[in-house]
């Protein structure tokens, strides 16, 4: 075990054993390490005007690890998160996700990767709003190919782990914004994804809400399962075990939250 | 994604957008609705034409000795020419042709026209009227409600007595026994011995305004003043037998009319084969006529599916990125719009066919022309409807499965 780690808390990764992996380039990652970055560069042509939204990314999350990205606008972590989650391709680095080189993958396997390894959550919950609280969540079970009694099964009770037990015939307009970002929860884990992908997941929801939602996703970190959240608002930050810094697409710290909550003045 | 799940979606959309749907699929309804109805029209005609036109008018392994076809296809000028300087069938040339047919065989003379005929009881009125000799009325199947044929005698002497069609029979006759009544045909009485059973009517024609007397009597000279007559109807037993009778005559009338060997005939010998071979050809020309018109409708039918889904894959764009984020594929966007795009135009189809059997239904109830719904056109129309759907579903779809994940996502 590491020095960094506190009992009580969620394993963190120490900086050096990040260093470390981060430093074998071209070399699969130990299975114990979920996300593993090398040098990602990311540049967009606006016009003819070439935008450097990532300029050489390290990031390294073990399974287990609870991390904000965090960053004001403009800093690269919208662009970092449609990377990690294999929405976009990076012009330059690797990434190994769950010890798959995805980086240099084609769309449909990166369309398969989604689907196994990854659990969205949006800011705006992007529900299917004609479809019900279950169709939904059977949704990546679908383009899985479970059958269908197998898929009924398994989306009841994702919306029974997130409370929604009793909602799954409502449509999304018959639910509550901290309701339907908890279907977009159950529909992230009935995959059972090695990474749940949040972005701005408070971003649309009141205060009390926003409590609620993140009692839900501490809930299921201390279960056991990799939570990553993009944010810009620090007291959200907060709530991760780690929070990764993003300033002009490159990382500015990569710390454990006390180091974090002390720095913004939480 | 299955096939069937991606059709129960499509189903659900449409469902959803009852409205927009129903005017989507009205090119593609409207389109088969009218290829059901022509293909009907035309299948019931052709069907009239073997079963009741061929026996009915002609009859079954019969042929007719006549100076020029009735039923041909293509008629030049230098044909009818031709034809114009052929010599006339006369009453005389029977006698001969009678010599050389075999025992079994029947033979009848047809001579026809239309004329004015006029009773006691009510106006005068156009009638089509048959002089004929020999076996016609067995020949024709002709079979009577009342009365009786013409007697031998009757033949012989050319007796101004009349055989009518149960139509003629009730327009002169009101409420009257027809039988030995009179009906004057060219200022001739003639005495009605017999009604004919009831024929019913091809393509809107009656077949009951019909009288027939003997050829001797003077009605043959209204219906060919000249002396000729239309022609000699021949039957046989079989259709080899045919055959045969129809080879004896040919030669009997190339040796009568002196023709060299390598002549050919300047007669005309009809059979209902002939005849039918005549309306196969009519019936193809209808059939290409009839379906381009709804295939215009279908190809208009599959733009405007093109059109709604290139709509649809636009207000749906955040849709498809969210399908994508969860790790639809390609293939499994462009398999969905495909299978919306065929569902849609399938349904139209399914629609469009039970417009168009109602209308072939209608048609045949209330006009006079025969129609038939074929089961070949219903399958053939469903087909289509789904092929129409496929073909203007591509392109949206493409475009739909190559969208960017991302820029779907960020779409409000």
């Amino acid at each position: 075990m590491s020095a960094d780690y506190v009992t009580g808390e969620h394993p963190i990764s120490t900086t050096a054993e990040r260093q470390a992996v981060v430093a074998t380039t071209g070399a699969a990652p130990d299975s114990d390490w979920v996300i593993v970055t090398r040098g990602l560069k990311r540049e967009y042509d606006m016009g003819g005007e070439i935008v450097r939204a990532l300029r050489g990314v390290d990031v390294a999350i073990r399974r287990n690890e609870y991390v904000a990205i965090m960053g004001p606008s403009g800093s690269g972590k919208s662009t970092l998160m449609n990377l990690i989650g294999c929405l976009d391709t990076p012009n330059e680095g690797e990434y190994w996700l769950n010890g798959q080189l995805v980086s240099e993958m084609s769309d449909d396997q990166l369309a398969r990767v989604r689907n196994k390894e990854i659990g969205f959550v949006f800011q705006t919950f992007n529900l299917l709003p004609r479809a019900t609280a279950l169709h939904n969540v059977e949704l990546p079970l679908v383009y899985a190919g479970v059958s269908a009694t197998e898929r009924r099964e398994r989306a009841q009770e994702a919306l029974a782990r997130v409370q929604l037990g009793d909602r799954v015939h409502h449509k999304p307009n018959e639910l509550s914004g901290g309701q339907r970002q908890r279907v977009a929860i159950a529909r992230a884990l009935v995959n059972r994804p090695s990474i749940l992908l949040a972005d701005e997941p408070t971003g649309n929801l009141d205060s009390t809400t926003s409590e609620e939602i993140m009692r839900v996703f501490e809930t299921l970190a201390t279960s056991g399962q990799t939570v990553i959240m993009v944010t810009h608002e620090a007291d959200i930050a907060a709530h991760a075990k780690r929070v990764v810094v993003l300033r002009d697409g490159l990382i500015a710290s990569d710390d454990r939250r006390s180091a974090f909550k002390a720095q913004a003045g939480l | 994604m299955p096939i069937l799940e991606a059709v129960r979606l499509a189903l659900n959309t449409i469902r959803a957008q009852k409205l927009k749907s129903s005017f989507t699929l009205l090119g593609v309804t409207i389109g088969v609705m009218f290829l059901i109805a022509v293909v009907s029209i035309v299948e019931g005609m052709s069907k009239y034409m073997e079963e009741d036109f061929a026996g009915r008018l002609l009859g079954v392994n019969t042929f007719t000795l006549k100076r020029f076809p009735w039923f041909e296809n293509n008629v030049t000028e230098e044909m009818w020419k031709e034809w114009q300087r052929r010599p006339r069938v006369y009453y005389s040339d029977l006698q001969s042709v009678t010599e050389v047919l075999p025992s079994n065989t029947r033979y009848a003379v047809e001579s026809q026209d239309n004329e004015r005929a006029s009773s006691a009881y009510a106006r005068s009125r156009e009638v089509e009227a048959h002089a004929v000799d020999g076996d016609y009325f067995t020949i024709k199947n002709y079979e009577l409600t009342s009365g009786r044929l013409f007697t031998q005698r009757e033949l012989e002497m050319g007796t101004p007595v009349m055989v009518v069609g149960s139509e003629v029979a009730t327009h002169f006759f009101p409420n009257l026994d027809p039988l030995g009544r009179e009906l004057r045909v060219g200022g001739i009485p003639y005495t009605v011995v017999g009604v004919l059973k009831k024929q019913g009517s091809l393509f809107g024609l009656s077949l009951d305004k019909i009288v027939l007397a003997p050829y001797h009597s003077p009605l043959h000279r209204l219906t060919n003043p000249r002396g000729d007559i239309d022609g000699i109807i021949v039957q046989a037993p079989t259709a080899m037998a045919m055959d045969d009778a129809m080879e004896s005559v040919r030669e009997l009338m190339r040796g009568k009319r002196r023709l060299r060997p390598g002549q050919p005939d300047n007669f005309a010998m009809e059979t209902s084969a002939s005849a039918l071979s005549f309306f196969e050809k009519l019936k193809g020309m209808l059939l290409i006529i009839g379906t381009a018109l709804p295939a215009i409708g279908l190809v208009v039918g599959g733009m405007v599916i093109m059109n709604i889904m290139l709509v649809a894959v636009a207000e749906r764009t955040r849709e498809i990125g969210i399908r994508k984020s969860l790790g639809a594929r390609r293939r499994d966007i462009l398999a969905q719009f495909l299978i919306e795009a065929a569902t849609l135009s399938t349904l139209g189809a399914i629609i469009g066919i039970g417009l168009g059997v109602a209308i072939a239904e209608l048609l045949d109830a209330l006009t006079p022309l025969p129609a038939r719904v074929a089961p070949w056109s219903v399958v053939m129309a469903t087909l289509l409807g789904t092929v129409v759907g496929i073909v203007s579903g591509v392109y949206p779809a493409r475009r739909a499965s190559r969208l960017d994940p991302i820029a779907a996502l960020r779409q409000e």
